[in-house]
């Protein structure tokens, strides 16, 4: 704990971002009780509950197995669809980048499916798959799908062409080329698509969830618990909801951070 | 910028002395880009001979197509008309014995200095395990880069990276080294010492040197042959033989006859330099 909080404190990225968000619970505070004070509302963030009511409802939610199985249910959708997204995505945008038929022939129907927003695709999905947990998961799919496929497509198709060369004069094969070259050169395109994937994952699950009323046979998840938050009128809930989504989204990334920089020691150093 | 070891000559067997270098020639080598319709003739029959073991600098205006010369060479494109040939075979792609140090660094970012030299003769498989790592390892230190081998390039500074990617290509053996500009964007300081330290690995190897350029002192400090190339579409316009003393020192730029030199490179680059400036007027 000491050295967490010697981390936090002890250099000036770490002060700076806690005195940002106390800075903005502040604000925040101020804002919720402007009204009681002056009797002028604060556009926008009139209503909302003060940070002090949404942290006694957290309290509130935090020992019950519900808020944390909304948690577990939004987490395995995610990580589900953004999983599947990866592993067909990454191949799928290396073949359209190093193989000319490939490309001609899957490009333009992808090009004209990748515009539909994935929630565009919920009401069809519902229909097509026969549960509501497989129609979320294949939204959530789509979401981080299109934009790890170009990412990747762009990356491998950018890689500087003496690289490739240089390794041609010293006699790499198709496949020395593919696995030393374009591989590698490609994985930092390969975690900023999946870095923004992820973020659209987390987008796309909420809505989803909440469109798909997921308590009978969806089963919960963050956002389904903002929903009955709003139907059951709980203001202070539906923010603890919107908090939680904002750590889980966090966690997320920093996860894909994390991991990036262990397969890419090469990009650490600027 | 640390400064390269004193490069001692080293001792090679009468047989191994044969293989360090080749004869490279183009024969009537034309080469255009674009539809039929449009032509971009770049390249138009042009005749020249890098001779074996000598040190032969391409001069010419800029945009002249000096860079599909060297892709020629190297074997990354093929002659539209004419032969491209070493040691009278046709050059069919790239290989190992010509390697070819580009403009800006071709450093593969993810490799470390070392796995960047030791990359060619290991994906080859031709050199393995702890002899190669120690062969990579003598031509770092030979190089200066002794201390900066297990950094990655993007923590070189621009000569540190055009000294290791010496480093890279020699260690395949080539029998030709392809320079392209290699020193184009160093401060004038590191310029003038890569241009010191590659004329020491030069002298010691006698490979066959094909060295592209745009500066004209740099020619002529470097040069056994000046080949000066004309305005697009390009030929050759003159051959120079560069005739001054070997180990060369900045002094010599200084003579009588490298002035002379220099005034008839100077001369015939100004010529070709104002024909294509009125095209663009």
């Amino acid at each position: 704990m000491t050295n967490f909080l010697q981390k936090l404190f002890g250099n000036t990225t770490g002060r700076r971002g806690v005195s940002a968000i106390i800075v903005f619970v502040i604000i925040w505070h101020v804002g919720s009780q402007l009204d009681e004070w002056t009797g002028y509302d604060m556009l926008g963030i009139g209503l909302v509950p003060p940070p002090a009511d949404v942290f006694v409802a957290f309290l509130g939610v935090v020992p019950k197995v519900g808020y944390w199985m909304s948690w577990v249910a939004s987490f395995s959708r995610v990580i589900t669809g953004f999983i599947v997204a990866m592993i067909i995505g990454i191949p799928f945008g290396l073949l359209l980048a190093v193989n000319r038929y490939f490309r001609g022939v899957f490009f333009p129907p992808f090009e004209i499916l990748r515009p539909i927003p994935p929630l565009a695709w919920v009401p069809a999905s519902l229909i097509f798959w026969p549960t509501n947990e497989m129609s979320i998961a294949f939204v959530t799919f789509l979401g981080a799908f299109f934009t790890i496929v170009i990412n990747v497509l762009g990356g491998a198709r950018n890689i500087d062409i003496s690289y490739l060369r240089a390794a041609q004069s010293m006699g790499a094969s198709q496949f020395d080329l593919f696995w030393k070259i374009v591989l590698p050169g490609t994985l930092p395109s390969i975690f900023t698509g999946a870095a923004v994937g992820m973020g659209i994952t987390w987008e796309v699950v909420l809505a989803a969830e909440m469109i798909s009323g997921g308590g009978t046979q969806g089963g919960g998840g963050l956002g389904f618990f903002i929903w009955s938050s709003y139907m059951g009128g709980s203001l202070e809930q539906i923010v603890v909801g919107m908090i939680s989504i904002g750590i889980a989204g966090y966690l997320s990334s920093s996860a894909i951070r994390k991991i990036g920089y262990h397969f890419m020691p090469w990009r650490r150093l600027f | 910028m640390s400064t390269p070891k004193t490069i001692t000559k080293a001792s090679s067997s009468a047989k191994a002395k044969k293989l360090t270098s080749s004869l490279v020639e183009l024969k009537n080598v034309s080469k255009s880009y674009g539809e039929e319709w449009a032509s971009d003739n770049v390249l138009k029959n042009i005749s020249v001979e890098f001779p074996a073991g000598e040190l032969t600098v391409i001069v010419g205006p800029s945009g002249c197509g000096k860079s599909t010369l060297v892709n020629l060479l190297a074997g990354f494109e093929k002659p539209d008309e004419g032969r491209a040939l070493i040691d009278g075979k046709e050059i069919t792609g790239p290989a190992k014995d010509r390697m070819v140090v580009f403009q800006e660094t071709a450093l593969i970012p993810w490799q470390t200095t070392l796995q960047n030299v030791t990359f060619g003769p290991k994906m080859r498989g031709d050199k393995k395990g702890p002899s190669l790592v120690r062969e990579a390892e003598d031509l770092l230190i030979k190089v200066g880069l002794g201390e900066f081998m297990n950094k990655y390039p993007i923590q070189l500074s621009g000569g540190m990276q055009r000294r290791a990617e010496l480093a890279r290509a020699l260690i395949n053996e080539p029998t030709v080294m392809i320079m392209d500009e290699p020193f184009r964007g160093l401060d004038a300081m590191s310029r003038s010492l890569m241009q010191e330290f590659f004329l020491e690995l030069f002298d010691e190897n006698q490979k066959t040197n094909i060295f592209v350029t745009s500066e004209i002192d740099e020619a002529i400090f470097l040069a056994d042959n000046l080949v000066i190339l004309s305005n697009k579409p390009t030929t050759v316009q003159t051959v120079i033989k560069i005739d001054l003393p070997r180990p060369r020192n900045y002094k010599m730029l200084t003579t009588a006859k490298a002035f002379k030199y220099r005034r008839q490179a100077m001369e015939l680059l100004h010529g070709e330099a104002l024909k294509s400036f009125a095209v663009l007027k």
